[in-house]
């Protein structure tokens, strides 16, 4: 009654191809990341030294180290964050905790999500608009991080709001039932179970931060500027604009240049990763219920 | 048990003299524009189990909500009608906390809250504004024993609520709720997920407790109800089909014929 029929055999033949084909299709992806950090480490690899990453650059650019643009990113990340986190954490826990589901809210969720959507360009130009003129701040860090926290914060209220929701809503109900405000609720219940989702997701933000280009380019990153930053109204060196500008800015670069601060880039966001899923296993071995 | 014959009338009504605790007037719930209990009234005395049994769906748990206001976080959910909480109409409370910390409240799958053994039970009187450690410690040993759970924890208090077993934590959440010195406590379907032997440790707790709060156990276990309420009420689908003392209505004293086939089993 099932013997193998002409077509049953067929199916299993498609069927094996298929899965052979979609599983050749994923091995093609890790492709490209093999190969960028392959060349990175073998063109960029003799750059690194100490005195590279602790001085400056010299003779425009061709020599010396990236320490202006290391210092400029991390200024850039540490304001851009001061800005996001507290505004992104208050909205979420708005819209998780508080919020009924009305057309209030109903708007805000579809402000988010387009908000996720603006090309980075378009930041880039709306940061020029409302803090280097608007506000006034110039062109300086503090208007470079603010757009950059503007861009950031779409990611960082999902985010927040995601690890808000894997709190069990039986918890809340348990505190509301015994008298608790929702404020206790959250500050006794909700926060200390997902403040660690919370930063596992703060810090995959930063290292996006870290390598964006556009935005900070008409706000505060500077071409070329010897000097570490002293407050949030200077301009700074970036990494990001600093591998652009070399790559294709400037005449005579050594070929191991770019590479080298392309290599520096690329370990700052990935440990910045790697810290962010070693404190997510670590937390899920702590998991509470 | 309601043997003595004066204690409660042969119709469910209250005994005379009897001080009322929750009393229910033409209560109606609804979720949207279904409505899940119609024109429910009835009085619970002061010191006495009621047992609510009936049905899934029958809107007990929805029931439970409407006293201690659980509405205000349920924004589809619409209560009519009246509950006078001593005396008071429910909704008239000025400090709604207030009024829900002296009504406890056990859910059917038991909740032990991700925070210490300790910390379970403290936490309703730490919300209440008591800081004093020695206050906590004797609350905390307090209700754990009432709640007989002292013993399996006491050597570890430190160690997660939300991590002890089925029948602990529900314990532990009676505990809980014993640590708002509630005057009334609500239980819904506690044993559902709770297995034979703490089961029956808890009756006992909870027929000990009686002596000191009003207790409402709504059961999926009309033996339970049976063995623990002094009356007993019956939902069908939103409704109220009676109230009667517990012993007449497992005797077929019933003024429906539907109750009596329910308690038999023979259908639900
Ligand atoms: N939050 C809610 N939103 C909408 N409907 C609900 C909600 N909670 C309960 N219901 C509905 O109300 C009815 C009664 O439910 P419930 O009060 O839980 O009954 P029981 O506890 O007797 O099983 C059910 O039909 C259920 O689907
Ligand atoms: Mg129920």
């Amino acid at each position: 009654m099932f013997e193998t029929t002409d077509l049953n055999q067929r199916n299993r033949q498609v069927e094996s191809r298929v899965k052979t084909l979609f599983l050749l299709m994923t091995l093609l992806l890790i492709l490209p990341v093999l190969v960028i950090l392959t060349m990175l480490v073998i063109k960029g690899g003799p750059m690194l030294s100490i005195d590279f990453l602790f001085t400056e650059p010299t003779q425009g650019m061709t020599a010396g180290g990236i320490l202006p643009a290391l210092v400029g990113t991390v200024w850039l990340v540490v304001v851009a964050l001061l800005a996001s986190v507290p505004f992104g954490v208050a909205a979420a826990l708005y819209l998780s905790e508080y919020a009924a589901d009305n057309w209030l809210t109903r708007i805000i969720n579809l402000a988010i999500i387009n908000l996720a959507g603006v090309p980075s360009i378009v930041h880039a130009l709306f940061g020029v608009g409302a803090f280097v003129l608007f506000f006034r701040f110039g062109t300086s860090i503090l208007a470079a991080s603010l757009t950059l926290a503007v861009m950031t914060l779409p990611v960082v209220i999902v985010s927040t709001r995601e690890a808000l929701q894997a709190v069990p809503h039986a918890f809340r109900e348990a505190c509301w039932n015994m008298g608790a405000t929702r404020w206790q609720t959250i500050r006794r219940v909700v926060l200390p179970n997902s403040i660690s989702g919370i930063l596992t997701g703060v810090i995959l933000e930063v290292s996006r931060t870290a390598g964006e280009t556009a935005p900070i380019m008409f706000t505060g990153a500077a071409f070329y500027l010897p000097f570490l930053p002293q407050s949030v109204y200077d301009q700074t060196m970036a990494m990001s604009l600093h591998l652009f500008v070399i790559s294709t800015q400037v005449p005579d670069v050594p070929e191991g240049l770019p590479y080298g601060v392309a290599l520096v880039l690329i370990g700052m966001v990935l440990s910045m990763n790697a810290l962010s899923i070693a404190f997510r296993t670590y937390l899920r071995g702590k998991k509470k219920w | 048990m309601v043997t003595d014959e004066g204690r409660t009338a042969v119709d469910g009504s209250t005994r005379d003299g009897a001080e009322v605790k929750l009393s229910v007037r033409d209560l109606s719930i609804s979720y949207g524009d279904k409505t899940v209990l119609s024109g429910v009234s009835f009085d619970v005395e002061e010191h006495e189990i009621f047992g609510i049994i009936g049905p899934a769906n029958s809107g007990k748990t929805s029931f439970l909500r409407a006293l201690n206001r659980m509405d205000d976080f349920i924004p589809e959910m619409q209560v009519e009608g009246e509950v006078l909480f001593n005396g008071m109409e429910v909704r008239r409370w000025r400090n709604v906390y207030a009024l829900r910390r002296r009504i406890g409240v056990v859910f059917p799958l038991p909740v032990g809250l991700p925070l210490s053994i300790y910390d379970n039970v403290a936490l309703s009187p730490q919300l209440s504004g008591i800081k004093d450690k020695t206050v906590l410690d004797e609350t905390v040993e307090r209700c754990l024993r009432r709640a007989a759970l002292w013993d399996e924890v006491k050597d570890r208090l430190d160690s997660l609520g939300s991590l002890l077993s089925g029948g602990q934590q529900q314990r532990l959440t009676i505990a809980r709720a014993l640590s708002q010195e509630p005057e009334l406590l609500l239980l819904d379907e506690f044993s559902i997920a709770v297995d034979p032997v703490t089961t029956m440790r808890i009756e006992d707790v909870l027929k000990e407790l009686k002596q000191e709060m009003t207790i409402i156990l709504v059961t999926n276990l009309v033996q339970q109800a049976r063995r623990l309420a002094d009356r007993t009420a019956f939902f069908l689908s939103g409704e109220l089909v009676e109230v009667a003392a517990t012993e007449d209505l497992f005797t077929g004293q019933v003024q429906d014929a539907r109750s009596r086939d329910y308690v038999e089993g023979r259908f639900g």
